[in-house]
């Protein structure tokens, strides 16, 4: 799934995948941090975002 | 290859006389050029309106899904592959079917030739590798390997993969062909510009759904895009919906796809989504050495696990 997105043109840094226990909560804690830095550095999503119909 | 003709026919009679089959599926004269149309042949005496030649593109598996009767089918290489799919998914068994093989060199893309055609085509007819094309200008003459279908021109399994009688001896398979050249070409693309490749490949789109229904591998009795509770895709024209729509189709076939090519042949305005299904084959090949529909007795990729299996995308 993320071959493909990225083929379609969506950035790498955007998806991520983990595997994380129940028991794991000091590594999902460093997951979410490593996850949000990434995605910060790439900005706001503008791919895959639908607008709002304009109405004039 | 319109000489298979003669020979189907009496196969399918004889399937027909014996009462090996309730039904033959093959094909028949379109009502237009370059059109032939599938077609359900119950009687012996019925057998006379079949016929084969290069315009057999469309994927006849896709007319055996739930049935219950015996049935004859002709396979084509990436039909039979389909037949195979459809074994281990459980959607016909394979008891039921004559497969009668059809050594395959390749369909010809109508598209091509509407496009170099001058003026409406009246009639096709080929002659060895030669595509005749008689318009109201004249007769116009094209190598057949010219106006192939792009899948077909690139095609390693031109042969049946599974069948119970041969309509002719084997073709000889094409093994000096990159079936995945189209892909790494797009992979090759920065980011922007694969997106917006994409954007431009898709934007034709009027979600007509011939793509899905021409395939063989889409087959559920409500498909996610006619779901309403839940609404899993926008119904809209918007790009993003007919994005999503695209990708989700294309990861429904993963691992399933044979790139037959029924998908493109259907699209009434030539969007070219196989470039979507093949990126998937292509990942399949790679990650897990595995091409559907080549074995029945084989587990497919995304069905079966191995301690090996590539997990470099986990984190």
């Amino acid at each position: 799934m993320k071959n493909l997105l990225e083929c379609m043109g969506v950035e790498p840094d955007r998806i991520h995948f983990s595997w994380i226990s129940s028991a794991e909560s000091t590594k999902f804690v460093e997951v979410v941090n490593k996850i949000t830095a990434k995605v910060k550095a790439i900005g706001p999503n503008q791919r895959f975002v639908k607008q709002a119909a304009k109405v004039a | 290859m319109s000489t298979y003709t003669d020979t189907m026919r009496e196969t399918a009679r004889r399937l027909l006389k014996e009462c090996r089959v309730d039904l033959v599926i093959g094909f028949r004269q379109g009502s237009q050029p370059m059109m032939n149309e599938p077609c359900l042949v119950r009687k012996p005496e019925d057998v006379d309106q079949l016929v084969w030649d290069s315009n057999c593109g469309i994927n006849l598996a896709n007319y055996l899904t739930n049935r219950k009767e015996k049935i004859g089918i002709f396979a084509k290489g990436c039909d039979s592959r389909n037949i195979v799919t459809h074994i281990i998914e459980n959607k016909v068994q394979r008891e039921q079917l004559v497969i009668v093989g059809v050594p395959c060199l390749g369909m010809i893309d109508k598209r091509k030739i509407t496009a170099e055609a001058q003026g409406e085509i009246l009639a096709v007819t080929e002659d060895g590798d030669q595509i005749n094309v008689k318009t109201a200008a004249g007769t116009q003459s094209f190598a057949k390997a010219d106006v192939l279908q792009q899948n077909c021109s690139v095609c390693t399994h031109r042969n049946p993969v599974i069948h119970d009688e041969m309509i002719a001896e084997p073709v000889a398979e094409q093994t000096d062909v990159d079936p995945y050249a189209d892909v790494a070409a797009i992979e090759a693309m920065p980011l922007e510009e694969r997106w917006a490749f994409f954007d431009d490949l898709l934007s034709p789109c009027i979600r007509c759904y011939a793509c899905r229904n021409a395939c063989p591998l889409c087959y559920c009795p409500t498909c996610f895009v006619d779901e309403s509770k839940p609404q899993w895709v926008g119904k809209s024209q918007d790009a993003m919906d007919i994005r999503t729509f695209h990708f989700l189709r294309a990861y429904h076939c993963a691992g399933r796809c044979t790139d037959c090519g029924a998908c493109e042949r259907a699209c009434p305005v030539g969007i070219n989504m196989r470039l979507l299904t093949k990126k998937l084959n292509k990942d399949c090949k790679e990650l897990y050495d595995w091409e559907a529909g080549l074995s029945p007795d084989k587990r497919p990729a995304l069905d079966s696990y191995q301690a090996n299996d590539p997990e470099n995308f986990i984190k």
